[in-house]
Formats: structure tokens, C-alpha cells, sequence
């Protein structure tokens, strides 16, 4: 398999004052294209941010993201969202919903605020099609408010897919929810991320789940246990799109 | 642009209530000085346009802005008389065309105006239905005036009774209408107007009764060499027709039978100054530019809309301040959303337009609805020259 994500001599901190603040650093990380793979470890151990890292959110202050080849951490904010838009799909914890959006418009979302995408005919019936494979066609014109912890979660997911991405990145999408329902939600990233030979990348404290993945990756030991603060001489601040 | 603008529409339609007092308070902050300065426009644009195309006015020595408004827009006040010979003095001088005019009576409080016949020609004044006045106690009506007394031609208005219950003063008088006037747009349509010496039969000045010689000569107190003085007891005539006609006159000098005012239209300007001149230097008469007066007047009115725009400008000030505390508060509760939206893919400039269109709509909102105000207002108000 060919490495579609990579992270080479990556350092990244968030401001703040020498010898207090969090430094990610990541020497080398290659994940393969189709691939499934788990990030785990303890809150603030800079899960997140690698997530935000490989989707082109925070640029490091050192090393190169790619994505299939392409330096995405060296491209300009606005190349580096037109790329998120058009190749990363993103399932957040929360779901994050629009709540003055019908179910329909929150899957739409990317595509209204993507500068390069447009909703189209095509595009309705294409999101009508992820809401029935995942079995929520009736709730497209309810509110997030009126929907069940599951249905605002499988609208969450169709709207990370509705651009087709090959990255497809969940933040903790089952801390929220109970045994069954996380189940049936791995279940459906599993299945949209193989129809499309997406590479799924998900942070989790659920180890329940880990069995299923094809790698899982501890970020203290992608890092180096025991050195996650550091006091290394600082570098420039970095940025976040 | 177009997803921008249906994002914000859909957040100020799930937002309805802070939406709609945003768009009100926006709205009034717009319509109020809007309609104030329209309004203080035409109203300054009638009264100078009526005051312009009368060069003078004569009346009683006494305060200017009555005898002004009066004369020009029938405004209701008592002025004091003057005599008719004033009138006769100044036609004979041949300074121009001059028209008596006495204002002193109404009928349901639509004002009298007893003038020459030369006063529709020199207002411009068309008949849309019947002919001018061709005798004593025959009216015209403006078309407002008809509309309010639901009166046409061959209708018959009451005069308005000054003293009910005194039987010494004129009865209440039937004109009989014989034309109603196409609108102008000015105090004349909510007028009657009848000739200058139906306007002395309402004083009491002319009346009309029973022939002295055919009535019980018990009724006749003293004969003179002028006339009878008849017992009260005898019956007034209260209308005229072609049969009463004949039976109606004035007793005493016509010179001494009381005017309101005189419009002069001077030959020249010459004219004008030296006639002017001359009736200043009365001791009971004026003759006033009208408009000069009204620009006196306009000199108060401007001085109390400074205020308003004041009043106005700081309304506006403080909506506008509370406008933009709501949208402060606003980009801080939509930080997770704008936060969501940065980490799918969309840009700064995608949020501050999300900001951007709402305002925009709120504020284009706010101005359909002031202008629909403004528009309401301005067919519906009266006209001020006549309600002020």
C-alpha cells in the first residue's frame, strides 16, 4: 500500500510561555491509503492536534504534512482549505451541528462554505442517497434539536462524506455514545471508508474498539513516552487556518 | 455569495424574535428623521408655494401670521374687520386686481370663504361639476369639502349658527351648491366658496323677510323715510330662491359692511410697493407680503425640526450602538459555529461574510420597512397645511 498520509520531522507547539507548553513531536508517520487506524492515549497527550495537523488546521512550525505526495503544510491558508474541503471529511465529537439548519442543509454545509464547491441538483441527490444508506432519509428536514443522539450522529457522518474525501477523520465520534450506538456508528465509518477506499484515521479512549482497526497507534510512544512537556529551545509560532 | 446569503437568511429566520426587534429598531431609527425631513419639505414647499403666488394681503392691524394664515389657508381665528369701503378704496385705485374676502363663517366647521369670483381664477380653480355662483347664497364646493359634507350640486349645506340661543344674530343660513371643484391639492379643496355678499347674508347684514306692506300693520313699529322698522315677530326668510330673491337687502352703507381681508395681485411691482406703503402707514389697516411671513414662520418651524434631526440623530445613534452589541454578542455565541465551519474548510472571509450578509439583511429589512412606513405615512397623513 502506498503511504497517502505522512508526517516527517514534524514539531508543533502552541503558544505559550518556555518550558510550560505542549510540543508534538513526530519523526516519522506514514499511513496507507485504505488504511484504519486507531490514535489513542491520555487526554492532552496531543491526539487532536495530530488530527488537526494531518487535515491541514494547525501547520507545525517543523516537518512536512503530505498528503498523497503533496506538502500540504507548505501550501497558503486558503490552498489549504480549498484542499480539507475537497479531500478530509471530519466527524467531530460532538456532531456539531448547525441548529437553524434542517438535517439536509448540515450535510450540505462543506459544500456552501467550500469556495471551489457548489450545491447542485447532483449534489442533493447524492447527499439523499448517503441519508438513506445510512438510514436516516426522514429526519432531512428536522432540525438537530429533534433528532436522536444516533440520527445527529449519522448526519454528522454523511456531512463528511457528502465531498467524497479520501481522508476520512473522526475526533472521539463514539465518546458520546452508548455501547450499541457506537458500535453501529463504527460499523458505518467502517463501511462508507471501504466503498471509497478512504484511509480512516479515529482518536478514541475506547479501547473496546481498538481490535477492529488495522493499526492503533499510542501517541506517547509515537513520541516518546515521558517527554510530552518539553523545554526545548523555541520555535516560531504556528499557525492555524 | 449566494450560500453566504441563505446561511444568514436561515439564521435570522431561526432567530425570529431578536431578528424582528433588530429590524424595528433599525426601521424606526430610519423612518423617523426620513418622514420628519419629507414631511418638514412639503409642508415648508406648500406654504411657500401658496405664499408665493400672493403677492399682498390687506387686513386689520393685528398679528401677522393670523391675517397670513387665514387668508391662505382659511385657518380658523377671529380676525378683525374691516371695512368693505377698504376694498372699494383700493380697486378704485387701479394697483391691480383686488379680492374681498371675508372668513368669519363655516358649515359643519368646513370654513366659509366669501370671496369675488376672480379668487378661483386666480388659484386656478376648475369646476368638475356645475357652474359658479349666480346669486346671493348660491356655493361651490372644493372637491374635499363636498366629500366631507357629502354634498354635490343641487345639494343645499346649513351655515354653522354662531349664537343659538341669541335671536338677535343671523340664523342659520341653507346655501344652495351649484358646482363642485376638481381637486388642487391645496387649502381650496376643503372649502366652500360663495360670493362676498353671502357672506354679509350670513352676518345678518342682508335679510330677507316677509314685504312690510302686505304684512299686519300691527307688526310695524315706525316708518321712516328710508324704510319700516318691523316687530321681531316678523318671519326671517332663511333662503333664497327666485321667489324670496327680491326680498333680500342691506340696510345702511354697503362700505360699512365688515371684510376679513383683501388679496391683491398688483398691475406692478411699482404698484405694489406704493399701495404697500401706503396702508402701512394706516393706523388700522396692514398690508402684508405673505411671503415674508411665511418665511418667518418656516424661521420657528426649522428651529424646532434642528431639534428633531437632533432627537433623531441620537435615536439613531443609540439603535445603531445597540445593533452592534447584539452582533457582538452574537459573533460570540456563534464562535463554536464559526469554529465548526473554519475546521470543515471555510476560510475568515467566509465567516465575517456570514456576519456581513446577516447585517445586511437585517439592515435591508429595516429599510423596506422604513420606506414602506414613509409610503404608508404619506398616503394615509393628512395634508399639513390643512391638519397643522
Amino acid at each position: 500500500m502506498t503511504a497517502l498520509v505522512s508526517l516527517e520531522g514534524v514539531r508543533f507547539h502552541y503558544p505559550g510561555p518556555p518550558g510550560t507548553r505542549f510540543e508534538l513531536r513526530i519523526d516519522l508517520l506514514e499511513i496507507a491509503r485504505g488504511e484504519r487506524v486507531a490514535f489513542i492515549g491520555p487526554s492532552g497527550s496531543g491526539k487532536t492536534t495530530l488530527l488537526n495537523l494531518i487535515s491541514g488546521i494547525a501547520v507545525p512550525q517543523a516537518g512536512v504534512v503530505r498528503h498523497a505526495g503533496r506538502a500540504i503544510s507548505a501550501l497558503s491558508n486558503a490552498q489549504r482549505r480549498t484542499h480539507r474541503i475537497a479531500t478530509v471529511g471530519m466527524v467531530f465529537q460532538e456532531f456539531e451541528l448547525l441548529e437553524y439548519l434542517p438535517a439536509i442543509e448540515n450535510v450540505l454545509l462543506p459544500l456552501r462554505v467550500g469556495s471551489e464547491l457548489r450545491v447542485s441538483h447532483a449534489t442533493r441527490k447524492r447527499a439523499g442517497e448517503l441519508a438513506a444508506s445510512l438510514g436516516v432519509t426522514h429526519t432531512l428536514r428536522r432540525r438537530p434539536s429533534r433528532l436522536s443522539q444516533g440520527e445527529r450522529q449519522r448526519i454528522a457522518i454523511c456531512r463528511a462524506l457528502i465531498t467524497e474525501p479520501s481522508l476520512l477523520m473522526g475526533d472521539e465520534p463514539t465518546g458520546n455514545l452508548d455501547p450499541t450506538t457506537a458500535a453501529t456508528t463504527l460499523d458505518l465509518l467502517f463501511e462508507h471508508a471501504a466503498a471509497r477506499e478512504a484511509t480512516l484515521l479515529i482518536v478514541t479512549h475506547n479501547h473496546a474498539i481498538l481490535d477492529r482497526f488495522d493499526r492503533v497507534i499510542d501517541i506517547r510512544e509515537l513520541q516518546g513516552v515521558g517527554d510530552a512537556m518539553t523545554s526545548a529551545a523555541d520555535g516560531p509560532a504556528g499557525t492555524a487556518s | 455569495m449566494k450560500d453566504l446569503l441563505y446561511l444568514s437568511m436561515r439564521h435570522a429566520l431561526h432567530h425570529r424574535l431578536r431578528t424582528a426587534i433588530l429590524v424595528l429598531c433599525l426601521a424606526v431609527a430610519a423612518y423617523l428623521p426620513t418622514i420628519v425631513q419629507i414631511l418638514s419639505l412639503r409642508y415648508e414647499a406648500s406654504l411657500t408655494a401658496r405664499a408665493a403666488s400672493t403677492p399682498l394681503v390687506m387686513g386689520a392691524k393685528g398679528n401677522r401670521f393670523d391675517l397670513t394664515l387665514g387668508t391662505l389657508y382659511f385657518r380658523p381665528n377671529a380676525l378683525d374687520p374691516i371695512p368693505y369701503r377698504e376694498y372699494q378704496t383700493l380697486a378704485s385705485a387701479s394697483a391691480g386686481l383686488a379680492i374681498p374676502m371675508n372668513l368669519r363663517f363655516s358649515a359643519r366647521s368646513v370654513p366659509i370663504v366669501a370671496a369675488g369670483l376672480e379668487y378661483l381664477d386666480v388659484r386656478g380653480l376648475e369646476f368638475a361639476d356645475g357652474t359658479p355662483p349666480l346669486r346671493v347664497g348660491d356655493a361651490i364646493l372644493g372637491s374635499a369639502a363636498a366629500r366631507e359634507l357629502d354634498a354635490g350640486v343641487g345639494d343645499t349645506v346649513y351655515s354653522d349658527q354662531s349664537q343659538a340661543f341669541d335671536i338677535a344674530e343671523a340664523p342659520s343660513i341653507a346655501l344652495r351648491v351649484t358646482g363642485v371643484l376638481e381637486a388642487a391639492g391645496t387649502p381650496d379643496d376643503h372649502a366652500i366658496f360663495v360670493d362676498i355678499r353671502s357672506a354679509w347674508l350670513l352676518e345678518g347684514a342682508m335679510h330677507g323677510h316677509e314685504d312690510a306692506e302686505s304684512i299686519d300693520p300691527r307688526m310695524i313699529f315706525a316708518e321712516t323715510d328710508e324704510g319700516a322698522v318691523l316687530n321681531s315677530a316678523v318671519r326671517e326668510l332663511n333662503q333664497i330662491t327666485p321667489d324670496t330673491a327680491q326680498r333680500f337687502h342691506v340696510h345702511g352703507d354697503e362700505g360699512d359692511l365688515p371684510l376679513s381681508a383683501v388679496l391683491l395681485f398688483p398691475a406692478s411691482e411699482k404698484d405694489g410697493t406704493i399701495v404697500k406703503a401706503r396702508m402701512n402707514a394706516s393706523q388700522s389697516l396692514q398690508m402684508l407680503v405673505p411671503s415674508e411671513v411665511i418665511d418667518d414662520l418656516l424661521g420657528f418651524v426649522f428651529r424646532i425640526k434642528g431639534f428633531l434631526d437632533l432627537v433623531a440623530g441620537l435615536l439613531a445613534a443609540s439603535v445603531g450602538l445597540m445593533t452592534l452589541l447584539v452582533m457582538l454578542l452574537t459573533v460570540r455565541l456563534r464562535a463554536p459555529e464559526m469554529r465548526t465551519i473554519n475546521h470543515i474548510g471555510a476560510g475568515r472571509f467566509t465567516t465575517l461574510g456570514l456576519y456581513a450578509c446577516e447585517l445586511g439583511l437585517i439592515v435591508a429589512l429595516s429599510l423596506v420597512l422604513a420606506g414602506a412606513g414613509v409610503t404608508l405615512s404619506l398616503a394615509l397623513l393628512p395634508d399639513l397645511v390643512t391638519a397643522l
